[in-house]
């Protein structure tokens, strides 16, 4: 059988496509998850922080920390793993301030997406790269 | 599971009243995220504590959702405000139904 040059730029934009699935699915994941945790509403900017390390030598313990003074929870998602939802923090009314810190797990190289709901029922988010060596699901 | 599952809690024995204390929680526990595989290529289940919370004398501190992706020994840092002397209250929620309890007293001045 002869391949023409149509059939190959065909087949070429097949396969990329198809390996543009993964990521597209992955990035659905997330905003799925943070739709479900803000009922939909599309977050504001601000009032929210995450401190994490830029770099991330061992993606099986990453220690980051997330606050949001005036915050009634907090939800941490991981964009690339392969389930988005990480952790979630509800504060009663003796907490001391809007913070908590804990260690997660990352798949890889990704984006951390904090979004906190506030007492007037207002979302924010915020998110920060994470850059990691070696991936942290034992693959 | 629930083999060698110790909770370790780490509060202030003093306070003065009205004072926000930083608190420190960690229990072993594996948190078999459920996304690895054995020798032989079969999902090993996920086995986690998927909720933790804490409580003064009955008042809510915080109530925390885990999910897979929480490392091993899960470690908790949070902060809480004491009106007077009571008893803190950590509580962990296994997958497999167990709960793990720790208290710790505190005076407060």
């Amino acid at each position: 059988m002869k391949i023409t040059r149509r059939e190959t730029l065909m087949l070429a934009m097949g396969a990329a496509a198809a390996a543009m699935i993964p990521s597209a699915a992955s990035g659905a994941a997330i905003d799925d998850a943070i739709a479900l945790f803000t009922g939909g509403a599309t977050p504001g900017e601000g009032g929210v922080t995450l401190v994490a390390p830029e770099i991330a030598e061992n993606g099986n313990t990453v220690p980051i920390e997330v606050s949001a003074p005036g915050a009634v929870a907090i939800a941490v998602f991981a964009q690339k793993n392969p389930l988005p939802d990480v952790a979630s923090f509800k504060f009663g009314p003796l907490a001391g301030a809007q913070r908590a810190a804990t260690r997660i797990r990352l798949s890889g190289t990704q984006d951390i997406v904090v979004v906190a709901q506030m007492a007037d029922g207002s979302f924010v988010q915020t998110s920060q790269e994470v850059k990691v060596t070696i991936g942290g699901c034992g693959g | 599971m629930a083999e060698n599952v110790k909770p370790r809690v780490r509060v202030p024995r003093t306070a003065s009243a009205g004072e926000v204390i930083t608190l420190k929680a960690l229990i072993s526990h594996k948190m078999e995220s459920g996304q690895r595989k054995d020798g032989d290529g079969n999902t090993i289940p996920r086995s986690i504590i998927n909720r933790f919370t804490c409580d003064f004398n009955g008042e809510n501190i915080i109530d925390a959702t885990f999910g897979g992706a929480v490392s091993t020994n899960p470690f908790m840092e949070f902060e809480a405000k004491v009106p007077e002397s009571g008893t803190f209250l950590f509580t962990w929620y296994d997958d497999d139904g167990s709960v793990y309890e720790e208290s710790k007293e505190i005076a407060v001045s």
